[in-house]
């Protein structure tokens, strides 16, 4: 089974909900596809989605909700 | 004012720390863990750091910026723009606290906070507002009544809408009746209160705001900008005098805005934001500003007046400076604002280091910018990266040495949109004035 790590292209402060009072995009052991969103970077007031990039299942995520990210740090990993 | 704290970051702390300086008052920043190294921290006499990188958790907890005043015995607060700056709750906090607040008192902001008390106040002081409902309306027998007299095509907006969200076109009796029931079961659904009320369609409008100030015996005007260049709600580029508006809607602009400042007592620097309707030659408030305005240097351009110091004249409780007929407007100016931003990528925030830097200078050039050289823009606020403000005798002139001063600018480590803005201001429409607020949008969407 091959590992897929989900990076982020920006810097940012790393979300798991869409909102603070709605639930988690994604949990582990979820799948997902490809263009599902999987969390939120906040950059300048803006919000980018974090999108899966591939069918699999969450194994697990490398940051939690809230914390600082930057380029290329790795959010999650999804077993394809 | 012995000591000023300043509740902001970026360039409008740096502006504030230049306008304390020069009165030999002594200055304390406030600062996130994000913000340690930047500019504003560096530049003031004291910095006291008051929370983790997340504005809710810093520049916004009123308790934080309470508390770094009394450690470091400030006796003052600037809030600059956004942030707390139009809190009337902050605004209490600090008078209450026995110290002096930058602005205008807590009533007035809380009057110009609420669309509608606000829309309320001008129609009091004889400013024209959109003909519209007064307030919400109940039925659709008054909604055609309203609709009749103001003329179609109108808007039926969500009364707890706003942002442009809750907004339905409607253009003729008809499509009244069919749609003013659809409009107020969706305002109940969006925003769980189903009134709306009824606006008469602006169109072809420009953003044009008057620059007041008041401190409680005189109010006077400094003239008008032109802040129709706008993204997503966001002004990209101002100038002013306003190009193409007539010398009688100007003044008549000016005086209407000198008068809501008298009626609410104004104290301190504000702004009357109006459209302009160029096809009636009519304007109507839309809302005004109880701060210091982002584009507010274009105004220092051309009346020489420094409003930054002004305030902080006037809230030490000494008169304004200067009086209505000081006011004496001369040349051209304008502002861009340059922002860290991709225009290439649906301008994604471009923060990161700024490994270059260096701004444009030469005659009658200003800029204003939180950041210098090897600092780090960071990704947690706005991306303003600087504001760039040029003078002229006449608007060919400044234009001239805004491109200039655009093609000097060196930047790398992070992508900005300085070609964007010469793009911009190289359009026809820009280039002869005859710009409104949709403008940029459409023309990105052709170009």
């Amino acid at each position: 089974m091959a590992q897929h790590e989900v990076r982020t292209p920006i810097p940012g402060v790393f979300y798991r909900r869409p909102a603070p009072d709605q639930p988690e995009y994604v949990v582990v052991g979820e799948s997902v596809t490809a263009g599902q969103t999987i969390g939120l970077v906040e950059v300048m007031k803006q919000y980018a989605e974090i999108k899966a990039g591939v069918d699999g299942t969450i194994v697990s995520f490398h940051v939690e909700g809230d914390d600082i990210i930057g380029p290329g740090d790795v959010i999650a990993i999804i077993e394809v | 004012m012995k000591k000023l704290l300043i509740a902001n970051r970026g360039e409008i702390a740096v502006r504030i720390i230049r306008a304390a300086k020069e009165l030999g008052i002594p200055t304390v920043a406030v600062c996130s863990e994000a913000d340690r190294e930047s500019l504003h921290a560096r530049m003031a006499d004291e910095v006291v750091e008051i929370g983790p990188a997340s504005a809710a958790k810093s520049y916004l907890l009123v308790e934080a910026v309470l508390d770094a005043a009394r450690a470091s015995g400030a006796d003052a607060i600037h809030p600059g723009y956004g942030f707390l700056s139009e809190r009337a709750s902050f605004a209490q906090a600090v008078v209450e606290a026995g110290m002096i607040w930058v602005g205008p008192d807590a009533a007035s902001i809380s009057v110009m906070g609420d669309k509608a008390e606000a829309i309320r106040a001008a129609r009091r002081a004889g400013v024209p507002t959109i003909p519209g409902s007064d307030g919400p309306v109940v039925d659709v027998e008054e909604a055609l009544r309203v609709a009749e007299k103001a003329g179609y095509p109108v808007a039926v907006k969500a009364a707890a809408g706003g942002g442009g969200k809750g907004i339905r076109i409607v253009e003729s009796a008809d499509m009244m009746r069919e749609q003013l029931p659809i409009a107020q079961a969706e305002a109940r659904a969006a925003f769980g209160n189903g009134d709306v009320y009824i606006e008469r369609m602006v169109l072809g409008a420009k953003h044009i705001e008057v620059q007041v100030f008041g401190d409680g015996v005189n109010y006077v005007h400094l003239g008008e900008r032109e802040c129709s260049v706008q993204r997503r709600r966001q002004k990209l580029i101002e100038e002013t005098p306003a190009p193409l508006l007539p010398s009688d809607v100007r003044d008549a602009m000016c005086s209407a805005s000198v008068g809501l400042a008298e009626a609410v007592g104004y104290r301190g620097a504000g702004t009357v934001e109006f459209l302009y309707e160029p096809q009636r030659n009519e304007f109507y408030f839309i809302e005004m500003n109880t701060r210091i305005q982002v584009e507010h240097p274009i105004t220092e351009a051309v009346t020489g007046i420094d409003l930054v110091l002004e305030q902080l004249l006037v809230a030490s409780g000494k008169p304004m400076s200067f009086t209505q007929k000081d006011v004496q407007s001369r040349g051209h100016a304008i502002e861009v604002r340059l922002n860290a931003e991709n225009p290439d990528m649906q301008f994604m925030p471009s923060p990161g280091l700024l490994e270059t830097f260096t701004m444009p200078s030469g005659p009658f050039v200003r800029t204003d910018s939180g950041f210098i050289a090897g600092d780090t823009v960071p990704p947690f606020y706005d991306s303003l990266l600087a504001k760039i403000i040029v003078w002229g005798r006449n608007r060919d002139e400044a234009i001239a040495r805004m491109v200039r001063s655009l093609r000097e600018l060196e930047v790398s480590g992070v992508v900005t949109t300085a070609a964007f803005l010469e793009r911009v201001i190289n359009t026809p429409e820009f280039r002869s004035g005859e710009y409104d607020t949709v403008f940029l949008e459409t023309w990105q969407a052709t170009a």
